[in-house]
């Protein structure tokens, strides 16, 4: 179901988490609140969820007014950054609680549990505790545990910030697909660029207890509204107050209308791409990124003087309005 | 060395009291437990102090609860006078429950030399153990496992009964164990306050005590033993259940 979050702010202490923030999430999507610590992704999420109310502004979910509603009739389903585990319940008995709280019939929860530990891949451990678990089957009790009484909207807290970079990789890959299974309108908080344009189909960039920009991954890394998104959202090289990808950087073989020489620092290959780190003759240092073939080609290596061509940089007036791409102020 | 410590401390105190205690052979032994006075005053300790930890686990664990997780002023204050029957030497306690709640009660409430203050003696000397277990428990308590189970749907009792109290009960049972220790044996705050009456408010240890005084020493060293069984045997018991209550709890 869609959810509607329209102005809310929340204070604590004197400390402003949220101000005024809207969102609207369209029923069904799988959306990434993307920003740095701190900046209040945790506090818009449980304000969603009911844990947290808002000082003003309003929630709505499935068209349905939730501003005051206590978590426990929201239907929401919240995974927490460490899981929550009931560590006296076995892993069923974690599973079931939503709808044993219900006081559903015993032979419903049973068949509903066991669909739920294949869908998570636990099947075999039902009968373990928590403190038997490894991180990542504890994240997948978690979200089973969630999906269990069927919510109309996913919450997951930073569902992977603890986790290994292998279970991490795999659990984003397999967070993905459940969402093309069930189809169960989801919001996840990350911190990591990386982990919300693989997963995501929509992006909320927040900074500083406000929504920054909204939009597709490829949006976000195309058109950013704002110097943060732009340094948010992928690598970013920094010329006066003009922006560039590394990527927009061009070895060419001539000098030659907007092109300059670069000195090679460093070379670093990363797999498919080989990032080249470059000193300008104004000793300002950017960093280029070429494929292994080009780099290959080109003969990269440290000390060698290059043409550059830096084509179109962007430049965020102060008040961060998008202004049109800017030729290269070099 | 610290099995020396200990044994020097425990073990040896232990064996010796049983040797005194079964040197007449069994027969004195149990004569002596069965002595109607003997009975009589070691069923008050043990039945009293029953009743007593039960109170403890239900009051101890929700003045625990106001002291975590509620604001009032004057909290630290009430924090610190948690501890005040550990720091007052028991006698002293005795005479300001007598002076409070015997004869010529200044709240008017006499309950002197009735078995109401047999428990309310002990009732003062225990009221710590179990707040200060649950206490540090409670503080660790991960809030977001009641947010996770009220998000599932769990109203505000069932999430105590289901999450919080489950969570709790090695804690408490602890608490518990430790309070019943000290009931069975109390001595000093009961002297004063149950005038010690035979076969009605004579407490085992007072008993003890009694024929120490008496020098029939068998006696004295056979209801000492009882009660050191009696003790041994709850706590026994109250360890079995918190291990196994907490064996998935970490
Ligand atoms: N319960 C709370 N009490 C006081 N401050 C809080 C509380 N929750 C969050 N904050 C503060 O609000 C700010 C935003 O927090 P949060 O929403 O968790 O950010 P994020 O999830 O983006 O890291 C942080 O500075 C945090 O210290």
């Amino acid at each position: 179901m869609a959810i509607e979050v329209d102005s809310v702010s929340k204070r604590f202490g004197t400390f402003e988490a949220l101000h005024g923030v809207s969102l609207t999430v369209t029923d069904g999507a799988l959306t990434a609140l993307l920003g740095p610590s701190g900046s209040g992704k945790s506090t818009l999420l449980r304000v969603i969820a009911g844990l947290e109310a808002p000082d003003t502004g309003s929630v709505r979910i499935g068209g349905q007014e939730m501003t005051d509603a206590p978590a426990r009739s929201r239907g929401v389903g919240f995974v927490f950054q460490h899981y929550a585990p009931f560590k006296h319940m076995t892993v069923r008995n974690n599973i079931a609680f939503g709808l044993s709280v219900r006081k559903r019939a015993k032979a419903e929860i049973d068949e509903r549990v066991a669909e739920l530990l294949k869908l998570v891949r636990l099947d075999g451990l039902a009968g373990r505790y928590p403190s038997q678990l490894s991180g990542g089957q504890l994240q997948r009790m978690a979200l089973a545990r969630a999906l269990a009484v069927r919510p109309k909207v996913l919450l997951l807290d930073e569902p992977f910030g603890a986790l290994d970079a292998n279970v991490r990789a795999e659990l984003r890959e397999w967070l993905r697909r459940l969402h093309d299974e069930i189809h169960v309108t989801t919001i996840f908080v990350t911190h990591d660029q990386e982990e919300a344009m693989e997963v995501a189909e929509q992006i909320v960039v927040m900074n500083a207890g406000r929504i920054e920009q909204t939009g597709t991954p490829r949006e976000l890394y195309e058109h950013p509204i704002s110097e943060f998104v732009m340094s948010f959202i992928g690598p970013v090289n920094r010329i006066g107050n003009a922006y560039l990808r590394p990527h927009d950087v061009q070895i060419v073989p001539e000098p030659g209308g907007n092109t300059t020489e670069a000195l090679v620092k460093r070379v670093v290959h990363l797999g498919f791409e080989v990032r080249v780190q470059l000193t300008l003759p104004d000793g300002r240092e950017i960093s280029a990124q070429v494929t292994r073939a080009a780099a290959h080609e080109l003969e990269l290596a440290e000390g060698q003087i290059l043409t550059v061509r830096l084509p179109a940089a962007r430049v965020f007036t102060p008040a961060s309005e998008p202004v049109a791409p800017a030729p290269s102020t070099l | 060395m610290l099995g020396i410590y200990l044994s020097a401390l425990v073990l040896l105190p232990i064996a010796a009291l049983t040797a005194k205690a079964t040197s007449g052979g069994p027969g004195v032994l149990w004569r002596e437990i069965t002595n109607p006075e003997a009975l009589a005053a070691i069923k008050l300790t043990l039945v009293v102090a029953v009743v007593v930890v039960a109170l403890n686990a239900v009051f101890g664990t929700l003045i625990a609860w106001v002291l975590v997780r509620d604001e009032f002023p004057g909290k630290r204050l009430v924090n610190a006078l948690i501890d005040l029957p550990f720091a007052l030497p028991t006698i002293v306690a005795g005479l300001v429950l007598l002076s409070l709640y015997g004869h010529g009660s200044p709240v008017g409430v006499n309950v002197a030399f009735t078995r109401a203050s047999v428990a309310l003696a002990l009732l003062f000397v225990t009221l710590p153990f179990v707040v200060r277990s649950v206490q540090p428990v409670l503080h660790e308590l991960e809030l977001s496992m009641e947010e996770a189970a009220a998000s599932l749907g769990a109203g505000p009792f069932t999430v105590v009964r289901r999450i919080v109290l489950p969570s709790l009960t090695p804690a408490i049972v602890s608490g518990v164990a430790l309070s019943f220790a000290r009931a069975v044996g109390e001595f000093g705050s009961l002297v004063l306050i149950t005038g010690n009456l035979p076969f009605k408010t004579e407490a085992g240890s007072v008993y003890v005590f009694a024929q120490i005084q008496n020098e029939n020493l068998p006696a004295a060293a056979a209801v000492s033993f009882a009660l050191l069984v009696a003790a041994l045997v709850v706590l026994g018991a109250l360890t079995f259940v918190s291990r196994w209550s907490s064996k998935h709890v970490r």
